[in-house]
């Protein structure tokens, strides 16, 4: 190719891209209307097709069928479409395809850290306020809902909630010389036990660890929404607009959290690929996780002889992390009235209180509803109850970008494990990045 | 080599059978040149098959083995093949992995020798922006292009019933690598052999089809196989495009192993064992394509 | 009428060359133009069309790329090394490894499908064997450096070292691929020029940098180019083999493709994303047209 030619064939390609840019029809602009023969307005007693979508986990897929059924018989002029063959890992791009192609669920199930990018985006409608009056929400269900409200605007509704706990190993306790009956309940407890349960052989290689902080697990929700709170902080101000676990308190928080991997050495996150891989494979004595880690532990190592408690508390102060998995309304039924009726009425039915005790029957997830989560029998549970006791006292986190949020705090975990960073520095870079995500979220808003 | 522009029909065909059979008539040898080889492709070998080996005897190992890391499988059991087979749609899921390659790879195997073909030995205005502009596709990530490409196949339709092999299949019917290949492999037929059949009054599509295509077959069954394999293992585009599992590939369903907290890695290595076995018998099959048994004899001695 | 040589060509290029440029133009530059449009736009999927912001998106691009541990700068360098480290080394070995194969006839079916093995695999699994392979303390790779008496290294799990543990496995994971065209490409020279080199006194050596290297000029420029391409758009290794997917260690191994997924699937910019594509695009189309010169000199045969 001789250089003039090369040249004006990058001339000509750029100049071509940039007239074809600049012409203002876009894919979605030319999606066809929404299932524009589905459009007609329904009749009174005709039957109204809802799409509901959930990510592809068995006992999940399993609770929502019977809901969906027990939902149908009651409402014989409605059906829903249960889709949930979708992987879990690749929801979210599924539905980002679907919305451009006008189709795609009434009714989806998202994690609530999504909700603010969902909302942001418009795909996602508030709730109707007489469907679901905010003051029966605030009454009725786990005080971590409030996160699904956006300045005072409700958005989405939980089945079930999750919680945090510590997951201990009896045997690893009683070879330590430790009653396994009697697990730490406060952090200072954790870091003695912890230290006293650690075991290396003769070269200094780590046989047992006694706690493995792993950010990337679930501990980066353990600081932010527990540690920082018993050290006397806050992690955010109310209303998550601002980031506050960078003071004295915080500080105090990140060196606890730390110190599981520095002074006291009790745990290598790097080893069997990280703390709850190694908790499950019965090589760490103790461990925070949620009420899903049960399920795995029943299946990759259902001879392991461990028990749930409450989260270890500090100075006197109980907290936990909640999460959950939550219902939101799209666009796409919020287009058609009936259909968006008929979705309202499903996602009441779905986040009912009888349908929490269904969920935690099958999913093993504790429900949303308080009424139902403070069963006594649930809370006398040998393995749920600790999560459910935490109910109470839990904090969810309002995510403006989870994923983002998460990665701030392991990155500045990593920069001082792994470039030797000095804490404080560190703490203040995943202040300063978090803060951004929280200003990019709340200025465009 | 003769010039071409006497030759006739015969001639013609006695130049391609000449350049197919060169390679013909080497002599054996053994010495210590050929047991270097053997010994060095032997430690590469070992290298190249062990993780591959690792998936194998893992995918033998019950699930509570698997979060120790170890190499041998201390109770090996077919139970994962079991539980495997017995999940809902796996067959459904090897047969559609196999319908979409076939539909894409005998496709590509047509239109990319064809077009690799015609910018090799063709000269014509547009050439060179054509072949960048083809190659240009390859510069764009897949990721960037599924949401156009599903609004597309919604407005046809291509995405509900049996319409979704080919939703499945159609963005790769036709490939820029491939078609890069086939250009370049072109490149080692020499033009008097054409120019000698067009004097024989052979058409264009003859003189591909009678002469140039055959002189490539090692490269059209590289192109095959590497096409069926790109196909089987594609991921992120069937998983959009297909709307239920009865219509997933098998790495698509693959995934169904990986949960939010829990993967069933020993499943998932099962069903990467069964998905690779018919990917290595098409590849025993074709290899023979690739490569008759020659020695390169010039490089001995 | 009658067409002149050269007319008669023209169309018959053009004939050949109709059905893959309907379906380029189509499926592949339109969708391409849209992905470009969209990096004009403010657009986060869900809505409409998103407003036309101009070239906001890349300026956010260029201030992200200017603050202290950027995402975007360390993709960038990181795709480039990624392609330095990748692209040579599967060259040479794929090269040395066809040579020695196209050598041996007993076993060299066992060989190659072992060396095609990695290719075959799907990625998931590659992932997951590999991430045991480079465990510290029980990792394969960790215990045989204790048995020789070197001291473990951490692998992925290290800033330092993710980036080329990543990149081995790449190469690991392609090297039957390259092998496979060399064999093809070795498999295209006639013998006869061997043979005609070899009654002039050429040695080895000579026959390889003579005969070998320059008729295997268009296999290299292959290999070359679709290796880089494929380097510079490297995606699912890193996002099966870095913890959580994230590109870390300390973004030490995402790639530009990486943050355009993160971008566009995560975050729901879309808009950014399409920015970051038509920049890599542009860089991968440079060193293409800098790679097709640099090795278009034509071999004389």
């Amino acid at each position: 190719m001789k250089r003039s030619k090369l040249l004006m064939l990058i001339g000509t390609l750029l100049v071509t891209a940039l007239l074809l840019a600049a012409c203002p029809a876009a894919v979605p602009a030319e999606a066809p209307a929404a299932d524009s023969a589905a459009e007609e307005p329904a009749m009174a007693d005709e039957v109204v097709e809802i799409e509901y979508w959930q990510y592809n986990f068995a006992a999940r897929v399993d609770a929502m069928n019977q809901l969906i059924a027990q939902f149908e018989e009651a409402n014989p002029n409605i059906k829903v479409v249960h889709n949930a063959d979708i992987p879990y890992a690749e929801f979210r791009d599924k539905i980002a395809a679907s919305v451009p192609a006008g189709v795609g669920p009434d009714v989806a199930t998202l994690f609530y850290g999504w909700q603010s990018v969902w909302i942001d985006s418009g795909y996602l409608v508030p709730l109707p306020e007489d469907a679901f009056p905010p003051a029966m929400v605030a009454e009725k269900f786990s005080p971590m809902v409030q996160a699904s409200f956006v300045e005072g605007t409700l958005y989405t509704l939980p089945t079930a909630v999750r919680a945090l706990a510590l997951f201990y190993n009896k045997d690893l306790m009683t070879d330590a010389g430790l009653d396994p009956e009697s697990p730490p309940s406060t952090l200072d407890e954790l870091a003695d036990q912890a230290a006293a349960c650690t075991q290396r052989d003769d070269d200094g290689a780590l046989v047992v660890q006694g706690f493995v902080a792993d950010p990337a697990a679930q501990d980066h929700h353990w600081f932010r929404e527990v540690l920082v709170r018993q050290f006397g902080g806050v992690p955010y101000t109310d209303d998550y607009t601002e980031v506050l676990y960078n003071d004295e308190a915080g500080m105090q928080a990140w060196n606890y959290l730390l110190a599981f991997h520095t002074d006291l050495a009790t745990g290598d996150r790097d080893l069997f690929d990280g703390s709850t891989n190694a908790f499950v494979g019965g090589h760490v004595c103790f461990h925070v996780d949620g009420s899903f880690r049960l399920g795995t532990i029943a299946k990759n190592n259902p001879e392991m002889n461990f028990g749930v408690a409450e989260l270890p508390s500090h100075n006197g102060i109980k907290s936990t992390f909640g999460s959950y998995w939550t219902h939101g309304l799209t666009k796409k039924a919020a287009a058609d009235q009936a259909r968006f009726d008929a979705a309202v009425k499903f996602l009441q039915f779905i986040t009912s209180a009888d349908a929490g005790a269904l969920w935690v029957d099958i999913v093993g997830e504790l429900p949303a509803q308080l009424e139902a989560g403070s069963n006594p029998e649930l809370l006398a549970d040998e393995k749920l109850g600790a999560f459910a006791a935490g109910l109470e006292y839990s904090h969810a986190t309002f995510f403006a970008d989870e994923s983002q949020q998460r990665q701030a705090i392991i990155d500045s975990f990593d920069m001082v494990i792994l470039t030797d960073e000095d804490p404080a520095t560190a703490l203040q870079i995943a202040a300063d990045t978090d803060q951004e995500v929280l200003d990019d979220f709340w200025s465009s808003r | 080599m003769a010039t071409s522009a006497e030759i006739g029909t015969e001639g013609t065909l006695q130049i391609a059978e000449h350049f197919k059979s060169a390679h013909g008539g080497s002599r054996r040898r053994f010495g210590w040149t050929l047991l270097i080889a053997y010994l060095l492709l032997a430690i590469g070998g070992v290298c190249m098959v062990t993780p591959f080996f690792w998936m194998i005897l893992t995918s033998v190992k019950p699930a509570p083995e698997l979060v120790d890391f170890s190499f041998f499988p201390e109770n090996p059991t077919l139970q994962n093949y079991l539980n495997v087979l017995n999940t809902s749609s796996f067959e459904r899921w090897y047969l559609n992995s196999i319908i979409v390659a076939i539909i894409s790879t005998t496709s590509v195997v047509f239109f990319d020798t064809l077009v690799g073909y015609t910018l090799n030995k063709f000269d014509f205005p547009g050439k060179n922006i054509i072949f960048i502009g083809m190659l240009g596709t390859l510069m764009i990530p897949t990721e960037m292009l599924i949401i156009p490409w599903f609004t597309m196949s919604v407005n046809w339709n291509w995405h509900i019933g049996y319409a979704q092999y080919w939703g499945i299949a159609f963005p790769g019917v036709i490939t820029a690598a491939g078609i890069f290949l086939m250009r370049q492999f072109f490149d080692g037929v020499p033009n008097e052999l054409l120019d000698a059949a067009r004097m024989d009054g052979m058409n264009e599509f003859g003189i591909w089809w009678r002469i140039a295509a055959p002189l490539v077959k090692p490269a059209i069954a590289a192109l095959a196989i590497f096409n069926f394999i790109g196909n089987w293992n594609a991921y992120l585009w069937p998983l959009i495009l297909a709307n239920s599992r009865e219509f997933y590939t098998l790495p698509v369903g693959l995934s169904f192993f990986r949960g939010e907290s829990t993967t069933h890695w020993e499943k998932i290595m099962t069903a990467a064992s069964l998905a690779s076995i018919p990917l290595l018998i098409v590849f025993l099959i074709f290899q023979r394509q690739i490569i008759r048994g020659i020695a390169l004899t010039g490089l001995k001695g | 009428m009658r067409f002149t040589l050269r007319q008669r060509q023209i169309i018959w290029a053009y004939i050949f060359m109709s059905v893959a440029l309907v379906f380029f133009v189509i499926i592949r530059w339109y969708p391409t133009i849209l992905a470009f449009n969209v990096s004009f736009r403010d657009w986060n999927v869900f809505e409409g069309s998103g407003p036309w912001v101009g070239l906001e998106n890349y300026q956010e691009i260029w201030k992200d790329a200017g603050k202290p541990r950027s995402s975007v700068t360390a993709a960038f360098s990181n795709t480039v090394r990624y392609v330095l480290f990748g692209v040579p080394s599967q060259l040479v070995l794929a090269l040395a490894i066809a040579l020695l194969l196209a050598q041996i006839r007993r076993l060299s079916a066992v060989f190659r499908v072992a060396y095609f093995a990695p290719y075959v695999t799907s990625a998931v699994a590659v992932a997951f064997v590999w991430n045991w392979l480079y465990q510290p303390e029980t990792g394969l790779i960790n215990q045989g450096l204790d048995l020789v008496g070197l001291p473990q290294q951490p692998f992925t799990k290290s800033p330092a070292q993710a980036l080329p543990s990543i990149t081995a496995v790449a190469v690991w994971q392609n090297l039957g691929f390259a092998v496979i065209i060399f064999l093809a490409g070795i498999q295209q020279i006639p013998g006869h020029y061997y043979e005609a080199a070899r009654i002039d006194g050429a040695n080895a050596w000579q026959l390889f940098w003579r005969i070998t290297l320059p008729l295997l000029n268009p296999i290299i420029v292959y290999l070359t180019v679709l290796g880089t391409i494929s380097y510079l758009r490297l995606f699912a290794l890193v996002q099966n083999m870095s913890p959580q997917g994230t590109g870390g260690p300390l973004k030490s191994t995402t790639t530009v493709v990486l943050e355009v997924y993160r971008e566009g699937f995560s975050s729901y910019k879309m808009g950014y994303a399409g920015a970051l594509t038509v920049l890599l695009f542009f860089l991968i189309l440079l060193i293409t047209i800098i790679q097709l010169r640099f090795f278009s000199r034509r071999v004389e045969y």
